[in-house]
Order: structure tokens, then sequence, then C-alpha cells
């Protein structure tokens, strides 16, 4: 599509410091503060927040939101499936899969014969929890940055699993700890290890137990769940156990004797970020873009615009420029770079 | 390499020593000669000395990573070749992996011209890991959490021998070390010196602690000055001559007035090594300048005059003494200095005293005679190999402090990359025309400027590293690359061993072993130290002769 087609479209999508707004819709997406009308692309907490007077999300999205934050977290929730298209004020408005975790969407804005999709977290590897990203051709497309430099180059998750799994075969008497992110992560390491062939029950802090059972309850079958608090230490000995990642160093871990830690974690692929955690199996899992997809997919978009949101945004404005596309970042408040 | 790369890589992630020494001991009796031999010497004395990896890579990059990025990401992850192995671009087909030993063997041929296309040729072959494992073998010493005496821990477990039977011979031999592999596994001789000198572990000693008082009786103990260089092995033996550092290094090449001094002789002694001209001790910083090059100048030679001031005696000729009694050893010493007088050497004097109290004034005024402190050694001790408890000690003279305030902040690296945990920091001078109300340190001390003298890594907690860091992001005032500056607000009380004269810095003055001492959130910083403080801190020129003993 032609720079033409895509020059003004900040003038009816532009950033606040409440968040990306869509005037004509009088809409935010993933606002960082209480808004009438939110549009809401996944659940992670630092895009899905309470208060908002109405939401517009997927349907897996407002369950995970009701899970989490509350069945009184917004004034209303409005479902909208994947792929079908309503209008708000004139503008239209429809979700697309982002394949960053269950219920993950893009939303797509079209308004006087101009699109912006806005991708939200998206990532381009399989992930048997979710359906795959859909690329749309767009004049803006808004992208993440939360793994933009060229160091990231996320490894297959399944093999990433096989080591994990590897190890415990190795090291039958350990409790494996694994922390991973609560909503998302936890479940799709389950779900692979599952598709792995591991059929032993899988064990669970009790942080991820709500997430996990709405995994369960929307579909995803994810074999025998149990909460570490339930069973006695001494019987968690070669068990898998997931727990959030703060967890690793906390306390509570202490119950088990001589675990091998591990963390699943797009930033795993990194030495220091791993000897800052101190594991000693470091798994590059991630629910994020690496640095080629992330390029692979404003490429396949066509957008000739792009607005770059949390993360490292400098190197891929640079990396963009250089292939002749109009890139900018753009500081939005509220969103964590870090998550993963 | 693959092989030694998946061990190096775990290496970084395992924790316990025990969980390090059983990798270890896997790959040696896993991996085939001379592959093993090689990775024995790449995490012992380091492979490839002379590679120009720092340039090599600079023409790799230039055409295959573009400069930004390459910036952006280096300046991410903090390390450069961890960068590179990350960053490089992998090509569609990758060839045969290659072994070790088809690395060595390539650059060990390799006109420095050449060693960019081999390793860009290599770095196409290997996987990410593979890539890693490469740079920071030809890097030098991997920093993976080994150190050389622990992969001799691991043949020595691998084998049932003593550790110090293997370091004995250790610089008698040389990579790929097949003939040790072979004894190891029993199936050839202990390889033998062949004439060669040879390093013997050193015997160390232990900070005195308040305990170590309580039953310390004057009469067991001789006193001598710690000299502030650093502790050397001198092995003479059939024509030859080395210099061993504490950790069994050789730095003979370093030094090669030492070597010629003591060739010809049959001993094996135990010194300090320092730098001294016209008789005069000179400051560390000098004797660093003679560590720090490989290859050394006539200039060198003549500004910067090496001196070995003895410590012990463990071999003479043919009799090892080590079993005797410190005592014992000291006259042994001191009539086979009597006897050989070799030059640029002497004895360290023993400083005599009869009561804990002459002690006490002894160590009080060894900051004033430029002296680094006390060494306490039984009388009755053998040599011991190791750190043996209850022998001899150390009794290092009391830190200096100043109040510091915090001027910039680094971004570590490793475990610390995301931590600004690299401080620098200064003291007060008076400028002679005031700025303008504008000028920012005006606002908290108007008529003054901060001035750098010195910069530190240590001395603080995780908690208190996790604090300063807020502290570094909430007040930062302008950033370049992985340093920021920050608001004059925060005073460190640095503690330091020593300060001198330094024409590198803006302040002219630099710091022996800085480390924060306190975090002073509670004081302004305009109540922080002033360089007249600073400067009222350095040492006089020593006037204490070199033959002391005599």
């Amino acid at each position: 599509m032609s720079a033409m087609r895509s020059a003004g479209i900040d003038r009816w999508l532009y950033p606040t410091d409440r968040g990306l707004y869509c005037e004509p819709a009088d809409a935010y997406i993933d606002p960082a503060s209480p808004v009438p009308r939110a549009l809401i692309t996944h659940g992670h907490s630092d895009h899905a927040r309470p208060g908002h007077g109405s939401v517009l999300a997927t349907a897996e999205t407002i369950e995970v939101m009701k899970v989490r934050l509350g069945a009184e977290a917004a004034g209303r929730f409005e479902a909208t499936p994947l792929g079908a298209t309503q209008s708000l004020a004139g503008v239209s408005v429809r979700f697309v899969p982002a394949g960053h975790i269950l219920g993950s969407a893009q939303i797509v804005l079209e308004w006087n014969g101009q699109r912006a999709v806005i991708s939200g977290d998206y990532k381009r590897s399989a992930d048997p929890t979710c359906p795959p990203f859909e690329p749309i051709a767009c004049d803006v497309f808004v992208t993440e940055a939360t793994f933009a430099l060229p160091v990231f180059h996320h490894e297959p998750a399944i093999s990433e699993v096989g080591r994990l799994l590897a190890s415990l075969r190795r090291n039958p008497d350990r409790t494996h700890l694994v922390g991973a992110y609560g909503l998302g992560k936890c479940q799709r390491v389950i779900r692979l290890a599952r598709d792995a062939g591991y059929d032993a029950p899988i064990y669970l802090h009790g942080a991820l137990m709500g997430t996990t059972e709405l995994y369960q309850r929307l579909g995803i079958p994810l074999g025998e769940i149990r909460a570490v608090a339930d069973t006695r230490p001494a019987d968690l000995a070669g068990a898998l156990v997931l727990c959030p990642p703060s967890a690793l160093a906390d306390r509570w871990s202490r119950r088990f004797p001589d675990p091998v830690t591990a963390f699943a974690s797009g930033w795993m692929r990194i030495k220091g970020r791993v000897r800052q955690s101190g594991v000693e199996l470091p798994l590059v899992i991630s629910d994020h873009a690496d640095w080629p997809e992330l390029i692979e997919t404003v490429l396949e978009t066509g957008a000739e615009d792009v607005w770059v949101t949390h993360g490292r945004e400098d190197a891929l404005v640079y990396e963009l420029g250089r292939r002749g596309l109009n890139a900018r970042a753009l500081a939005l408040v509220g969103f964590e770079d870090e998550g993963d | 390499m693959q092989p030694f790369a998946l061990l190096l890589d775990t290496l970084t992630t395992t924790p316990s020593r025990k969980g390090k020494l059983s990798l270890l001991v896997d790959y040696f009796r896993a991996s085939p000669d001379p592959d093993r031999g090689f990775a024995l010497a790449a995490l012992t004395d380091g492979l490839f000395p002379r590679l120009p990896l720092r340039r090599s890579l600079a023409v790799l990059l230039e055409t295959r990573v573009d400069p930004v990025l390459y910036a952006l990401s280096r300046d991410y992850v903090g390390d450069t070749a961890e960068t590179v192995a990350l960053m490089w671009p992998e090509p569609k087909l990758r060839g045969e992996p290659p072994r070790l030993r088809e690395v060595v063997a390539a650059f060990a041929k390799a006109q420095p011209t050449e060693v960019p296309a081999i390793l860009g040729d290599f770095l196409d072959r290997l996987d990410v890991r593979g890539r890693w494992a490469l740079l920071k073998l030809i890097g030098g010493a991997p920093r993976v959490g080994v150190s050389a005496r622990l992969a001799k821990t691991a043949l020595a477990e691998m084998s049932g021998h003593d550790v110090s039977d293997i370091e004995e011979i250790w610089h008698a031999i040389a990579p790929p070390y097949t003939d040790l592999f072979r004894w190891l596994e029993g199936e050839g001789p202990r390889p033998d010196a062949g004439g060669k000198p040879v390093f013997r572990p050193l015997m160390l000693a232990h900070a005195i602690e308040e305990q170590d008082w309580t039953t310390f009786e004057p009469g067991e103990f001789a006193a001598e000055w710690k000299w502030d260089g650093i502790r050397v092995q001198i092995a003479a033996h059939g024509g030859h001559a080395r210099i061993f550092s504490r950790t069994g290094d050789d730095i003979s090449r370093s030094f090669p007035e030492i070597v010629s001094a003591f060739e010809g002789l049959d001993v094996l002694l135990d010194g300090e090594l320092l730098v001294a001209r016209r008789g005069i001790v000179a400051p560390f910083n000098d004797l660093q300048q003679r560590l720090n090059r490989k290859a050394v100048t006539g200039r060198m030679l003549k500004d910067h005059p090496a001196h070995v001031r003895l410590y012990d005696l463990l071999i003479d000729g043919s009799e090892d003494l080590r079993s005797l009694s410190f005592r014992e050893r000291r006259v042994r010493l001191e009539g086979w200095y009597e006897r050989k007088r070799p030059p640029l050497s002497d004895i360290s004097p023993l400083v005599p005293f009869a009561t804990r109290e002459e002690l006490d004034t002894l160590w009080a005024d060894a900051r004033d005679t430029g002296i680094e402190g006390l060494m306490l050694k039984r009388w009755t001790s053998p040599y011991l190999s190791g750190r043996p408890r209850g022998h001899w000690f150390k009794w290092k003279r009391a830190a200096l402090t100043l109040d510091c305030v915090l001027m910039y902040a680094q971004r570590g690296s490793g475990k610390r990359s995301s931590y600004y945990s690299d401080y620098t920091f200064g003291v007060w001078r008076s400028i002679e025309e005031p700025q303008s109300e504008t000028s920012p340190r005006g606002d908290v001390y108007p008529g003054h400027e901060l001035v750098p003298v010195g910069k530190a890594y240590s001395g603080f907690t995780d908690a208190e590293l996790t604090e300063i860091d807020r502290f570094v992001r909430n007040h930062t005032t302008e950033q370049f690359g992985p340093v920021r500056a920050v608001e004059p607000r925060l005073v460190l009380e640095v503690a330091f061993d020593a300060i001198f004269r330094s024409p590198r810095h803006k302040s002219g003055l630099a710091m022996r072993f800085p480390r924060i001492h306190r975090i002073r959130w509670d004081k302004p910083a305009r109540e922080a130290d002033t360089i007249e403080a600073a400067r009222n801190l350095m040492e006089t020129p020593r006037t204490d002769q070199i033959s002391g003993a005599n």
C-alpha cells in the first residue's frame, strides 16, 4: 500500500497518557488506566486492567479477566468472535489471532479507507494452546519489540521441552522446578510435555492453578494436574513442578530437597540473564516473536508505517528504516517490556 | 568441538564444585585424544595466546553484521564473544562442525591476516553454542567458573592421583597432554620433568581473625613485612630458571632480568617480586606496568627494574626442605643466600618482636613505612601446599576511607548485566570561576565541581546493589551506552588500600583496591570529602633500603 494511504492515520489513532486511543470509536486499546470503552488484545495484566466501563475482547480473554481480576472487573464485558467484524461509531473493528496465548488477538481497525492493525503481543512459532498468528495487510502495523535485537532467535520450544524431559530422566530423584509465567507459558510447557509423551501428574504452585484450570475448561487438555500444596514433599522427588518465576528464589522452594531449577523464558538465550536467574536449566521458550519473526511479520503485513511499542524499539526502528519503511517508536505507558 | 561446547555451556549453569568436577571427569573420560588435551589447555593456560581476536572480529563483522545493530546488541548482552555467537547470520546450509583438533591445527599455522577467514569458516559450521565456545576459546581463558586448579583436580579425581602430583609435572608437559592422559589412565609412566624447572604449589596464608588472637603466643611466631608486590616461586634447575605466579602461571617472559639472575643455580625459592629503583621499592602500580607486558622493551627494564625479595627456601640442589620447620628453612635460606648472592635479590628481613603490644605498634606503623602489613609464620610449620589452617597469617594494614560522591554508573557484565553495578565516584574541587547559576553542580555545592578519583564494583550486598541500581535509574542526567551520569546526590564511603598520583585521571589521583565500604544515604553530598583530603592520604615516597636483611 502506498505511503499516502497511511498518511494522517495518527489523526484518528494516537497515543495518549491512558494508552493508544481511537478517536472516532472513542475507544482505548489496552489502556493503562480505567476508561469508558476498552478494546483488550489479551489477558496479561499489563494489557488487561480492571475498572473499564466496557470491555470488548475475545471470549477467552474475557474469561481470563474474570478469573484473574474478578467477574466485576469491568462494567460490561462484550465478547467478539475471532474474525467477526463489528462497527463502533463507524469504525470497523475485527479481532484476529495473535498466537501469543489463549484468547490473544490482534485488533484490526478501519476508518475512512485506512486500516491499522494493533498486534498486541504475538509470536509466529507453533503453540498447541492457541490458534496461530494471522497476518493482515494494513497501512499501519503496531508491533511489540520485546525481543527486538538480532541476538534473539528462539530455539524450537519442543526441543527445549525435550531437554527438560531428558534432565528428568537423568536425575530421577530430583524435583524439576520450572519457573514459568502463569498465563500462557505455564500451560504451553505442560501441553508440550504431554505432546512429548510425558504422562505423569504435573504439579503446580497455587498461583498457577486458576489459569490452568481455566485452560482445561476452555478445551485445552493438559492431563493430570495436582497442587503442590496437596502433596507430601517426599512424593515430589523426580516430579515436574511448575511455579511462578519469583517462587524459584522464594522460601516456598525450600520444601524441595536438591531441586533442578529451570526457567522457561526467551531471556534464557542471554547468559547474563541465566546467571542472574541462578537457574541450572535455562529453557529458551518464548511467547513473543524473536527478531526474524518480527521483521518477517512486519514485511508480511505490507504496512508502510510501523509503530513500535514496548521493548527494544531502537533496533527494530533502525532495521525497518534500513528496509525503507517508516518506523517510529510509540511511547506507550504501562507496558512491561520484560515479561516472558 | 560440540562436546566441548556442551561442556563449557553446562559448566556456566552448574553451581556446585561437585557438579563441575563430575562434568569435567565425564568429559575427560569420554573424549578422544587429542581433543581432550586441547580442552584441558583451554581450561588451564589458554590455547591461543596470540591470536588477534579483536582485530579479526572487526574484519569479519564489517562484512557480516550491521554496525548499529551490533552496537545495540553488544550493549545489551554485555559480552563481545556472546554477542557475535548469538547474532552471527547462519548460512542456509551448515557444513560439518569441526573437531577441536581441526580448530587448533588451523589456527596454529595461520598467519594473522588469515585468521578472519578461518574464523568465519568455523563460525559458519557451528551452531550458536559452538560459536560461543569457539570465541571463548580463542579469547583466552573461558570464564565458566572453572579454575586451572579445578581442572587439574578433575584429572586427579579421574585417576586417583594426588592433585599436587599433577601440578608438579604441569610445566614440563604441553598440549595436547597425550602422555599425561596415558599416565592418568594407567597406560603409561608418569611424564618426566626431564630436567626442566617445575612449579611446586605454594603455601598460602589466612587473613588473621579475632579468634586467632585468643590463642596467639608471640614466642611461637616469626614476623615479616608483607611486601606490596606479587608472590612468586623461582625455580632454577639444569641451567634454566622459571618464575611462576602463585597460581602456577609461568611469567618468566615478562621478567628476563630475574630469569638471568637465577640461571645456573639449582634451587626452588619463594619470594616477592617488586619493582625497585636505586634501592627503593616502587609502588605496586609500577610493577603493574611490567605485569601487563608480554614483550619487554629495554626501556621497560631500565625504568621499571625488577627485584625479588626472598621469603623461603623449598629445595636446595636435590634436597627437598619442605618438611623442615620454618625456623630450619630460614637458617638454610640465609646460608644459601650468603653463598650464592644472586643479583637483583635479597632476603626479606625478620621483624623482631617480643609481645603482642610491640606487634600492634609495628602493624600500626606499617602504613607510614609504606608496607602492606605483617606476615606471621609459625616457627614450627613445615611448608605445606595450599592454605592450611593455623600456620601462616597475613595481617593487612587498615584501609583508608574517603566519602565520595557517585558520578557515573555502568551496567555490569555477566550476572550483573541488568544492574548498574560499577561506580565511578569523585571528590569536590573548588573551581576558580564560579559557574553560572544554572550549573547543575552549583546547586549542590556552589563554587565546586566533582573530579573522579576511582571506580569500584564490590563491597555491597545484593540488596544494596538493587537500591543503588534504583537510585541510578531515578537520578540519571545523561546516558552514554551502558553508562549513566547521575545527579551528584549519593555519598559512598569508599575504602581503599592506597591512593597515588596518576596522570591518567582528571583528579591526578588513583586508588588501589577501592571498594564501597558504606552507602551514606544520610549524608548530604556537599559534605563529602575534598581533593585536598584525598591528597593528604597519599604516601610519601619510600626510603626503605633494598638490602634490609644485611
